[in-house]
């Protein structure tokens, strides 16, 4: 796998011509192979905010049951790119795309598809902690509930499948029928977790999930996300390189809209083929 | 560095204290205007010391012809105008209309004895009372009749004991039969009422020939006849019942005479209450002052409204301002919601949200116009046409007349833009992590709205209940079009099926200070009730609105969402 990473790299910084880009993925193939693969971005997937393109030509595999992480400076799209697995930025108007995503083989783009639908395999946890203003218990069985699911036994079931999953049980357990706002900002990021597990996701999309807590808050965090990794594929978007080697198993490299670099976390950043990575992951610029 | 560069002051200072100075303008104001009205409104319950003085002999200012002797409480104490040697003059209650003619009397201190000038005499025994009719008197007592022959005089140890009893037991036995007239007299009324309006619903466009010529409807009216016989002859043996009571009241009677020598004999159930005021110590004064206080807001008007309470204004308020709460906050979140959430942000909506703003703007009469013409003919028209053909046949209108149903909604319609501008700040206030957060877990865009959105803004919306409440409760221009009315005999909620009475036409307090402010003939003795029910409306929708706060502040600790 990491001999293969040095490929696309090269590809990147000769002109990124379509030929190239092609062959880009097909080493990514070997990168990632087929069955490994659960989110492929592919035919030059590009992303549009009105007239202004921030997305360039992206092709890249995201393995199943590992965390990547989304690494750049501010503004390189590692965000919107994040935003678009779960088409969150439909939200915005006047938003364009070309090229795929398809996750588990299944464009995300399909007409037919309800974004419903995708939200529910697709979990998402945000940059700054977002509880809803209700109780804990409440938090926790929102996607259930908002899909109709009232059971009971169910949902109690779930709730504490879902705090103890996200490491959080122990210390809400007397509390679940208080209101999620009284928690500690760690406490309800871990809440934000437990939430976006509760509908037992495949992927869980997490945006800088740890910019706002401390670091004690974010080692908890980091723990949780090596453990949560045996059952979901985990997308993480974040500006800190420490947190980056620390939790993923694969690093891509964004700058200006395009992939730079994609390949293991460990070559990544011990040993950048790319002359920008090798800035960035050595904190000279970004 | 010079000191002189360092003592540059920085720019925009005055600025502060422009700022400051419109502040404490805006608030000087309004507290000297609750001030005015607290202190005017308030001070009406509180008993005044009545003094018995003398004129000189050549005053032009008697109060009566015979005498150069009066009795009154001081209700005004000011400087003549246009005097610049400071001299006074006193505006004295003097009451007895019946027999002086007027109840205040502007008395220049000059024109008072030498004795009365420096210091005003208040003779202990005398007593105030107020009646029945022709406002408050103020007398010696001289005698009372109890029964046909037995007689009391005044001068008799226990005398004021004995007549303080018999007036509280008049008053005991007033409560009951006005109970009884409106209660059971009322339920009968109402059921005759209806008996003759069918009666009148089939004879309607047929002459007394036809009517006689068709034996099916003859039946049909006589078996209505029957029917509303068994109501009069319920209604009969109430009445006597009442005209018992009625009776009773006359049955003992007060003998007194003013200080400027009438005499005048009254019935004891023509008295209200009988006081002392000289007599007062503190503690007396505090409960005559909680006891009035009390009568104020819970009895019904008297005489024209210019004595007595004015509990059915209160109430009528009070339900009008409810139920338009009621129309408007669903129909203004709902546009709200639209507005804000789902409608594509282009020239239409942004036509529509000056439009809904300059609603705010259209005078309140324009609105009492419409609701005269869009709910009173249109919807009360249609609504009686269809469900109440008996009424429509006999040409009275059952909703087709203003009352507190279209009032309310006429005012809910005027407060709309108020519901909806502050609706659409608080949705707007609604982070949008919170949002996402929601649609990130699968919600669908009601979903969000309906389980996240609108609980997080819930104190939002409740700013915007309270400013429709303080709007609507206060105005008075388009309900004087829709239903609001001088008296009414009844109250919109009671105790008669089906308890909640939307076709009622209502009492409302800011229509009842015009009135007895602007359309009463003594506006010396309406200027007490005018401050007493200012005082009264800002307190009710003081109290509404703190309601409506507290609630606001319980959902705010709830739904406050510490994150943005």
């Amino acid at each position: 796998m990491t001999t293969l990473m040095s490929e696309p790299e090269t590809q990147e910084t000769s002109k990124p011509q379509p030929a190239d880009q092609t062959a880009a993925g097909s080493t990514e193939d070997k990168a990632v192979n087929d069955s490994e693969t659960l989110i492929e971005v592919k035919d030059n997937f590009g992303f549009n905010y009105g007239s202004t393109q921030v997305l360039f030509d992206l092709n890249l595999r995201i393995p199943n049951r590992k965390v990547t992480a989304l690494i750049g400076p501010s503004g390189c799209g590692k965000s919107t790119l994040l935003r678009c697995f779960n088409r969150m930025n439909d939200l915005i108007d006047g938003i364009s795309h070309t090229g795929d995503i398809t996750i588990g083989g299944q464009s995300i783009f399909d007409p037919a598809l309800e974004i419903i639908s995708l939200r529910k395999k697709v979990g998402m946890v945000f940059q700054k902690y977002n509880p809803f203003p209700k109780t804990i218990y409440e938090n926790v069985v929102f996607s259930l509930r908002v899909s109709g699911r009232n059971n009971k036994a169910l949902l109690d079931e779930t709730v504490e499948r879902s705090l103890r999953r996200s490491a959080l049980w122990d210390e809400v357990k007397d509390r679940l029928h208080e209101s999620a706002l009284g928690l500690s900002g760690g406490q309800m990021q871990r809440l934000c977790i437990a939430r976006a597990i509760a509908n037992e996701p495949e992927v869980i999309l997490m945006d800088e999930p740890c910019s706002a807590l401390d670091p004690i808050a974010t080692g908890k965090i980091e723990e949780l996300i090596d453990e949560l990794k045996t059952d979901y594929t985990i997308v993480i978007v974040t500006h800190n390189m420490q947190q980056a080697t620390r939790v993923s198993d694969r690093t891509a490299f964004f700058y200006l809209g395009k992939l730079i670099e994609y390949g293991e976390t460990t070559k990544l950043f011990t040993n950048p083929q790319e002359k920008r990575t090798e800035d960035y992951v050595s904190g000279r610029f970004g | 560095m010079k000191l002189e560069d360092l003592k540059q002051r920085p720019a925009g200072e005055p600025m502060v204290w422009l700022t400051a100075m419109g502040l404490a303008l805006g608030t000087v104001m309004v507290v000297c205007l609750l001030w005015v009205i607290f202190v005017n409104g308030i001070t009406v319950f509180w008993p005044k010391p009545v003094y018995q003085l003398e004129l000189d002999a050549n005053s032009t200012h008697r109060v009566s012809a015979e005498t150069n002797v009066f009795a009154g409480a001081i209700s005004m104490d000011r400087e003549i105008t246009g005097a610049d040697d400071g001299t006074r003059e006193y505006q004295f209650f003097v009451g007895n209309k019946d027999i002086y003619g007027f109840m205040y009397k502007f008395v220049p201190q000059a024109d008072l004895v030498e004795s009365d000038r420096t210091k005003l005499t208040q003779p202990k025994d005398i007593m105030v009372a107020e009646r029945l009719e022709y406002g408050n008197a103020i007398f010696y007592p001289v005698s009372m009749q109890l029964g046909t022959n037995e007689v009391l005089r005044a001068e008799t140890p226990d005398f004021t004991t004995k007549l303080y009893a018999l007036v509280e037991e008049c008053n005991e036995r007033r409560a009951k039969y006005t109970a009884l007239e409106k209660k059971d007299i009322g339920r009968i009324n109402h059921a005759i009422r209806k008996i003759d309006i069918q009666i009148k619903a089939l004879t309607a466009n047929k002459t007394t020939k036809e009517v006689q010529a068709d034996a099916a409807l003859t039946a049909q009216i006589d078996a209505k006849e029957k029917e509303k016989e068994k109501w009069n002859a319920e209604y009969e043996i109430l009445a006597k019942q009442a005209e018992e009571m009625r009776e009773a009241q006359e049955k003992d009677s007060l003998t007194y005479r003013l200080v400027t020598g009438e005499e005048k004999t009254l019935p004891l159930g023509d008295f209200v209450h009988i006081y002392q005021p000289n007599q007062f110590g503190f503690g007396d004064k505090v409960g005559f002052f909680v006891s009035q206080f009390w009568g104020f807001l819970s009895e019904n008007p008297r005489e024209a409204n210019m004595e007595g309470g004015i509990f059915p204004a209160i109430f009528g308020t009070f339900v009008m301002t409810v139920l338009m709460s009621i129309a408007v906050m669903p129909f203004g979140v709902l546009a709200a919601i639209y507005l804000r959430e789902y409608a594509k942000d282009g020239l239409f909506v942004r036509g529509v949200r000056i439009a809904v703003n300059n609603l705010a703007g259209v005078p309140s009469i324009v609105f009492g116009a419409f609701g005269v013409g869009f709910f009173i003919y249109m919807a009360g028209g249609t609504i009686d046409r269809l469900f109440f053909p008996d009424y429509v046949a006999s040409k009275v209108p059952y909703f087709g007349t203003g009352g507190i149903l279209w009032a309310s909604l006429t005012l809910a319609l005027m407060t709309v833009p108020v519901v909806v501008v502050s609706t659409e700040e608080a949705l707007a206030a609604v982070p949008r992590a919170v949002r996402e957060g929601a649609l990130a877990c699968g919600a669908s865009k009601w979903q969000t709205i309906q389980r996240v959105v609108l609980p997080a803004s819930a104190p939002g919306l409740l700013t915007g209940l309270i400013l429709a409440m303080a709007r609507g409760a206060g105005e008075v221009a388009p309900l004087m079009l829709v239903g609001v009315v001088k008296l009414a005999p009844e109250l919109p909620i009671d105790s008669v099926a089906p308890f909640i009475h939307l076709d009622y036409k209502f009492m409302h307090l800011g229509f009842h200070i015009y009135d007895v402010g602007f359309q009463s003939p003594d506006s010396e003795a309406a200027k007490p009730m005018v401050f007493a029910t200012t005082f009264l409306l800002i307190l009710l929708v003081v109290v509404m609105n703190l309601a409506a706060i507290l609630i606001r502040n319980h959902l705010k600790k709830k739904y406050s969402t510490s994150a943005f």
